[in-house]
């Protein structure tokens, strides 16, 4: 007993380190995979406060730039709505919320964003009590951002696109073929659609939109272009790079989506276990 | 004494907040960041205790992971070069360290180079492997390795130079 106790003794720096390493081994491993990553994270008070702290500051410098955007999409949508009506003064006025529309979007800001490391975070200023949850998808004016992976009260942090666990639903916009969209760590303009099969017919230029598969995006919103493509080795399945419509070392604001309609699709697809 | 406490304390905050606030938004070409914040662990003082310097390690990079949302990568690689740190000050101080009379302002330049380079490249190896975690990308690894050690050793030299203590 002694000399167990004299051991603990004499190696106790050792067995510390040995330790510490235990644990900060666990917070990395947990890390490198989806949906584990809870313990440490930027959502909480502290960095979420610095954060918004240096937003604060760091706001007015981008607000020239940011208006323009707000002003292109303004034009787009209007645009869009005309063709829709005619008389874009309706004669009667309709309350769409109170509709069962299929997906509302939440608006919020960037606080903090990545580009540069493997596995990139996103870190927004709405949290739980405006209705941010995890799994809901974020976009852009421009295209999509991520998914949100975890959520605190004011604060979520959102796993980026170029991100390697990041696994995306895509497709292509003029037929109904579809594979996952996934980065290389490399370019933070650039991702690469995997496992589109060899049936497809593609061109440079094409157009890689979401196609609506699962519950996190709409059907439709913009991803990129087609870069460049090539088959893997199999032969079976193309690899195609796709160049972001969105520039990822600059998100301002984003908009939440909230898909309305989650819980009663989820409900469908798991098999009752009763019968 | 209980200056000197203070001090650390300061250098501690101030590292961190410089760190997370400035150092990790530079993206030099593209993805090139200093990791100036083991400045904390390269001017601890000689004779810490070695289990107190291990824990604020890990304490020091538990902190640059929760802004960073990183996991535990920076935790792992300070704790790794502060269990490292007395056999590279032997290494390179030789006697001097074994008398405890080494002071890091004092020391000569090639000296002071050598013990910065082989701190930053042990803590910057153990950090890009842990971040990118996965062998058929060592490539990658040892470019981001070597490229953000220079980044890192040109600018601790620079501030190590910049802020020296004249009273000591």
């Amino acid at each position: 007993m002694q000399q167990i106790i004299n051991f603990l003794i004499r190696n106790k720096n050792f067995l510390l380190f040995l330790l510490l390493l235990f644990l900060s081994l666990i917070l990395t491993i947990q890390s490198h995979s989806y949906h584990k990553s809870k313990f440490i994270s930027s959502t909480n008070f502290l960095s979420g406060g610095v954060y918004g702290w240096r937003y604060s500051i760091n706001n007015y410098f981008g607000l020239k730039n940011k208006n323009e955007r707000l002003l292109e999409e303004n034009v787009q949508l209007r645009n869009r709505l005309s063709k829709l009506t005619r008389d874009t003064i309706a004669t009667t006025y309709i309350d769409t919320s109170s509709f069962n529309q299929p997906y509302t979007f939440i608006e919020g800001n960037v606080y903090k964003n990545d580009y540069s490391k493997a596995d990139n975070y996103i870190l927004i200023n709405k949290g739980e009590k405006d209705g941010i949850e995890s799994d809901m998808g974020i976009i852009t004016d421009k295209g999509i951002v991520g998914i949100v992976e975890n959520t605190s009260k004011n604060y979520s942090r959102v796993i980026s696109i170029l991100n390697s666990n990041s696994r995306i639903n895509a497709g292509l916009k003029r037929s109904n073929q579809y594979g996952s969209l996934v980065w290389n760590g490399k370019d933070p303009n650039i991702v690469q659609l995997e496992t589109v099969p060899r049936q497809a017919i593609l061109k440079k230029g094409d157009t890689i939109i979401t196609n609506g598969r699962s519950t996190i995006f709409p059907r439709g919103i913009g991803i990129g272009t087609i870069l460049n493509y090539e088959l893997d080795q199999n032969q079976s399945y193309f690899l195609i790079d796709v160049q972001l419509f969105n520039d990822m070392t600059d998100i301002g604001f984003i908009y939440a989506i909230r898909s309305n309609h989650a819980t009663e699709i989820k409900l469908l697809e798991t098999p009752k276990v009763d019968e | 004494m209980n200056n000197n406490i203070l001090l650390y304390i300061g250098r501690f905050l101030i590292l961190v907040l410089v760190q997370v606030f400035v150092l990790n938004h530079i993206n030099f070409l593209g993805y090139l960041n200093p990791y100036i914040y083991i400045i904390f662990i390269l001017l601890a003082p000689i004779n810490i205790n070695k289990s107190l310097f291990l824990f604020l390690s890990f304490i020091l990079g538990l902190t640059i992971d929760l802004f960073g949302d990183s996991g535990g990568i920076h935790a792992t690689a300070c704790i790794c070069i502060a269990y490292l740190r007395p056999v590279i000050l032997r290494s390179v101080f030789g006697l001097s360290y074994e008398f405890q009379t080494v002071k890091l302002s004092k020391v000569g330049f090639g000296q002071r180079l050598a013990y910065v380079t082989l701190i930053v490249l042990i803590h910057h190896i153990i950090l890009f492997s842990l971040e990118i975690f996965n062998f058929s990308h060592i490539l990658l690894i040892a470019k981001k390795t070597l490229f953000s050690s220079l980044f890192s050793i040109i600018v601790i030299m620079v501030v190590l130079v910049l802020f020296r203590r004249k009273d000591s």
